[in-house]
């Protein structure tokens, strides 16, 4: 296996239907009109030397190297900037060209230093293999010339240096900054020889505006921006391509390695879901996989008081079906259940439910995806049919009108939000609803037309009344809704939506937003061409969740707003696999495929498949597991990749329920908040140790391949295979392409996916059967899945969650760019560098009324707990809302969450809590007391001297 | 004479000119009009105006030579170095008069009097050599007249 070398064509594809034929070189070819010159050639194999040009970015004609001659055209055009023409006869190399490169080259390398044999770049370098390509023998430029070589390095950026006296000024990482990542962090600097590349006003890469996406360093064609890791380690010698582990954008990247060592992550620019493109996390922030904390021995102990004890793989697992067995011998089968992680792949998470429907032989499995999109589950199924988002990424480009409800994407899902920036920046219009102000309601280049900045908890109020509008002012898409929808709901809908409470006017009083811009906001999505909508667990995360999402529904189904490029209705989902492990049949009622399990004829696919009888009964979700362990029904369980402690609301609550488990069985790479009250800890392998698919937002099938060998000893399906085994069920796979095989034997919309199919297409959206053998980029066109669109009337009922003078202030929560949810892996990086502790946002108002200064240590108190950090002063917020981020165990933010959860799938309502705020001194006593019980609950027992 | 820099006449001068097209070039040529000089501080501020970067608007002051980002002495004397005026001896009368001040191209006298600054080309090639003393050129100089100029300014 070598490295992985992607051509690079110079300029972008044309797109153009018309073609047009040229000659080059004496050689004839035909390509789009629009093609450069420069790219026509590559088509064709004939690289003309560049600098200045790479496909990723708009062509520049600055380096003067890609110089050709064209017949019957005056002087030597850039070949970059020079489009094809009918007839056009090109030369690429003679005699003329060859001197003016020559001189060209001669004059870089003048001020280039000449250390290639100990430079990073050394084997990876442009300039190199362009002074080689034009054949440069002498720089006859004396040594007493003025130079740039001495200029200081800056290397504030943890994982990219900055080196100046290296650089040829070709423009590359500026314009990868404003085309691509679209932060606009670079410029030049000066003029003429005094020109050097600036972050900001001259300053240091680390503190400027640069958000450290790298695309910058992935531009540079020197070694002027080049990745620490590849100056620690030399250039990689193999590749392969992978799908990032962190959000639901899922970027393909190639590994790059040197035997067992990740060298660096490079974007894939084949990627179909970030086209070449990256964030801090991805690109980056892999450091966690080899991080001295991992735990790579399984252990026991008997009481979660005890230290840890390091024990063989068969120790550990004989330990845990023993245990299993004997539980549900003493207590029944219903008192154990399992945990899916959206982290883990399609095959593994596949297994574990599978293990707990038909080796534990109850239905009590439920996932993560609880506490963030089941409400996009439900309420997608109810209305469309499907409980996926509508559309590919690409589609965003054709959208003339995107709201946004709910989602931070330039923070949450920065690849995807970058895309969505250029589309903004070509002139699609923008509406938020938030109640804070998100980098993306207005950021350089980007303005939204609306904000709605709603008090936290009245989505459904101001949803309504975007409808509300729309039906009143005759806006609705009438001849689509006959067409699709079902029309006698429709009608239902319409009356209940245009009564008075549902008017914008009524709405404001609840909501806090200007009746008149939720006028404008309706008017524009109506009315503004394609209109898609974008949204996050700001909508899910709440009592109402399921009723927003369907409210949304009923928004984009009145509309027409679903069924094409352009359009449609976009969760944005937070982890890597959390549609794939939806999919998967992970929730307690429903198998693969989201089929329920009371359904004779679904289950009878698996028991034939799976040769038990399994249960018809829905078993337990997350919060129920924990209610009846408090209550002595349900004593043991089986944690795939989650920290339900730090992740999952009212942490008091989930910390009872675990301590009165008799069996807790926690698999993941590192200690952590849930482990401190387990039994058992499975080291689990990470995405660069296995194989397997993960699902992205779009629900889009790629593979993860695996690069190493697990630190661990097994990938985590071989460890769930394991526990199969043990409690005597007939699993004997050996290679997870032989479990997507059975998930396309038991599950339709997933029927034609196969890793050989993956291997050759790159990647697949389902639903991929029959009737979509290549998949689906868009769903729902000409029909919805369900057949007629659903409408369903979605009354807005308050929270119980409410001010007053005890609790006056709206707490929310959300994410941050350089970390990932409960930061277990994001914290092991030099992530940190840019986010090292959750801080509270408060509205400068409310600060001043509580004598709270910028950087003041806070109390933050609920109805079920309290906490502390530091305080932001920051009008991003509203008065009367705070806002944290969750990454940091230390700061437990779900002490403060209640347990108030959506009515229909139970996801909590983490983005609505009560909360008084006051100066306080320090960390209160339940993070002391937590702190201590968790440095107490981590020991690990010395190993017992070989005998 | 600059006036030191002052937020809401800056935010003033920036509402002025924020609705036509391409403002930048006139908010910062009227900033430096104003206060002398265009800082950090007035980067930020055009930057958060304009809802762009600080890295573009720094690019843009940067690039042109006439946009200073500190302030210059109370008189700019701009002695041109391009090829008609060095052909007719400019170089050696402008060294001649940078050594009796004792300062290199773009620095200011001690006493914040007089800055001086190169210049290529103000397009006054038959009449060269010439140089601007505070935005008023004045040519066929030699080394009495151009010592003269820097004393005239006061």
């Amino acid at each position: 296996m070598g490295l992985i070398h992607e051509v690079d064509y110079g300029t972008k594809s044309s797109n153009s239907t018309k073609l047009v034929t040229l000659t080059i070189d004496g050689q004839s070819i035909t390509v789009p009109d629009g093609t450069s010159v420069m790219r026509a050639a590559m088509e064709m194999g004939t690289q003309i030397p560049k600098l200045c040009a790479t496909d990723t970015l708009d062509s520049f004609g600055s380096c003067r190297l890609c110089l050709v001659e064209i017949e019957g055209r005056a002087g030597t055009p850039a070949s970059c900037t020079t489009p094809v023409a009918e007839g056009m006869v090109v030369h690429t190399q003679n005699a003329k060209l060859a001197k003016l490169r020559r001189g060209v080259m001669e004059l870089y390398i003048s001020d280039h230093p000449l250390d290639c044999l100990t430079c990073g770049a050394n084997g990876d370098c442009e300039l190199q293999d362009m002074a080689g390509a034009v054949g440069l023998r002498d720089v006859r430029y004396g040594n007493d010339v003025k130079t740039h070589l001495d200029l200081p390095k800056d290397n504030s950026n943890p994982y990219f240096q900055f080196d100046p006296s290296k650089c040829i000024v070709c423009s590359r990482c500026v314009r990868a900054c404003e085309e691509i990542q679209g932060t606009f962090a670079l410029t030049i600097a000066g003029t003429g020889f005094n020109s050097k590349v600036s972050p900001g006003i001259n300053e240091m890469f680390l503190g400027s505006e640069c958000v450290s996406c790298g695309a910058c360093v992935q531009a540079c064609p020197t070694a002027t921006l080049i990745e620490t890791s590849v100056l620690e380690h030399g250039q990689p010698e193999h590749s392969a391509v992978t799908t990032c582990a962190y959000c639901g954008v899922g970027c393909a990247f190639k590994v790059e390695m040197r035997g067992e060592e990740v060298v660096r992550m490079m974007p894939y620019k084949d990627g179909k879901a970030n086209h070449g493109h990256s964030c801090v996390k991805g690109r980056f922030a892999w450091g966690y996989t080899t991080h001295k904390d991992r735990i790579t021995k399984p252990m026991l102990r008997a009481k979660i008081t005890d230290p840890w004890k390091e024990v063989s793989w068969d120790e550990a697992i004989s330990h845990v079906a023993s245990e299993f067995k004997r539980i549900q011998a003493e207590h029944g089968k219903d008192a154990i259940g399992g945990i899916t992680s959206s982290r883990c792949t399609n095959e593994e998470t596949f297994l574990v439910q599978k293990f707990v429907r038909a080796g534990f032989g109850n239905n009590n499995v439920d996932t993560c995806a609880r506490v963030c999109h089941s409400p996009t589950g439900y309420g997608l199924s109810t209305t469309l049919g499907t409980s996926a988002g509508t559309q590919d990424f690409d589609s965003v480009m054709d959208s003339d009108v995107i709201m946004i409800i709910g989602a931070n994407p330039t923070d949450g899902h920065p690849v995807f939000g970058s895309r969505m920036k250029q589309r903004l920046r070509q002139g699609a219009k923008l509406i938020v609803i938030d109640p804070r102000r998100t980098d993306i309601v207005h950021t350089p280049h980007v303005d939204a037309s609306y904000h709605l900045a709603l008090r936290p908890g009245t989505n459904v109020a101001v949803i309504n009344a975007l409808s509300h509008v729309i039906v009143s002012e005759g806006l609705v898409n009438e001849a689509y809704v006959r067409e699709r929808c079902d029309w006698d709901e429709f009608s239902d809908w319409a009356s209940f939506i245009l009564d008075p409470k549902n008017s914008p006017e009524a709405v404001e009083a609840v909501s806090g937003v200007p009746a008149q811009t939720i006028r404008d906001a309706a008017r524009l999505y109506a009315t503004g061409g394609n209109a898609a909508i974008y949204y996050g667990l700001g909508v899910t995360e709440h009592s109402q969740g399921s009723t927003a999402v369907i409210a949304i529904a009923n928004l984009a189904m009145a509309t027409g707003n679903v069924g094409r490029s352009g359009v449609g209705i976009n969760p944005l989902r937070g982890q890597n696999n959390v549609q794939g492990s939806c999919d998967m049949g992970s929730f307690p009622h429903e198998f693969p495929g989201y089929r329920h399990v009371a359904d004779d004829s679904v289950r009878h696919i698996f028991e034939t498949e799976w040769k038990v009888p399994l249960s018809d009964n829905p078993g337990l979700r997350i919060p129920n597991m924990l209610d009846a362990a408090v209550d002595g029904s349900f004593k043991g369980i089986y944690i795939q990749g989650e920290d339900i402690v730090q992740s999952d609301p009212d942490t008091k609550h989930i910390t009872a329920g675990l301590s009165a488990m008799e069996c807790v069985v926690v698999q993941d790479l590192f200690l952590n908040e849930t482990s401190n009250f387990a039994h058992v800890f499975l080291p689990g392998s990470t995405f660069l140790e296995k194989n397997g698919t993960f699902t992205n937002a779009e629900r889009r099938i790629q593979l993860v391949r695996k690069m190493m060998a697990p630190r661990n000893g097994y990938e985590d399906w071989e460890v769930t295979q394991l526990l199969g085994q043990a409690m005597g069920m007939n699993m004997h796979y050996t290679h997870p392409s032989e479990i997507m095989d059975e998930i396309a034997r038991t599950t339709p919309s997933f029927a034609g996916v196969s890793f050989k199919l993956l291997e050759e297409k790159g990647s697949i959206q389902w639903p991929c059967n029959e009737a979509a053998p290549e998949g689906t980029p868009v769903m729902h066109v000409g029909h919805f899945v369900r057949g007629k669109g659903k409408f369903v009337i979605t009354d807005y009922i308050a929270t119980d969650e409410k001010t007053g003078p005890r609790f006056p202030l709206l707490l929310t929560t959300g994410r941050i760019l350089t970390q990932y949810n409960v930061g277990a892996q994001t914290r092991r990086t030099p992530n940190v560098a840019w986010h090292e502790e959750d801080l509270l946002e408060i509205h400068p108002h409310d600060a001043e009324e509580r004598g709270i200064k910028d950087g003041d240590w806070v109390k933050l108190a609920s109805r079920s707990g309290e906490t502390s950090l530091h305080a932001k002063i920051t009008d991003r917020v509203a008065p009367g809302v705070v806002y944290t981020t969750f990454h940091h165990p230390a700061t437990q933010a779900n002490v403060i969450t209640t347990d108030y959860s959506d009515w229909a799938t139970n996801c909590p309502e983490y983005k609505v809590t009560a909360v008084q705020v006051s100066l306080s001194n320090g960390p209160t006593e339940w993070q002391e007391r937590y702190r201590a019980h968790s440095s107490q609950a981590r020991r690990i027992a010395p190993q017992e001297a070989a005998e | 004479m600059a006036e030191i820099w002052n937020l809401q006449r800056a935010q003033e001068i920036i509402a002025r000119h924020k609705a036509q097209e391409g403002p930048m070039l006139p908010i910062l040529h009227e900033l430096q009009d104003r206060f002398g000089s265009i800082g950090e501080e007035a980067i930020r501020l055009v930057a958060q105006s304009l809802n762009i970067t600080r890295a573009e608007v720094y690019g843009v002051v940067s690039f042109y030579h006439d946009f200073r980002q500190a302030p210059a002495g109370r008189h700019v004397l701009k002695i041109c170095r391009a090829e008609a005026c060095q052909s007719m001896g400019g170089e050696d009368y402008a060294a001649a008069l940078l050594h009796s001040l004792g300062l290199e191209w773009g620095q200011t006298t001690k006493d914040g009097r007089l800055t001086i600054e190169p210049v290529y080309c103000l397009g006054l090639c038959a009449c060269a050599p010439n140089a601007m003393l505070d935005g008023q050129p004045r040519a066929r100089l030699d080394a009495t007249t151009l010592q003269a100029l820097a004393g005239e300014a006061v």
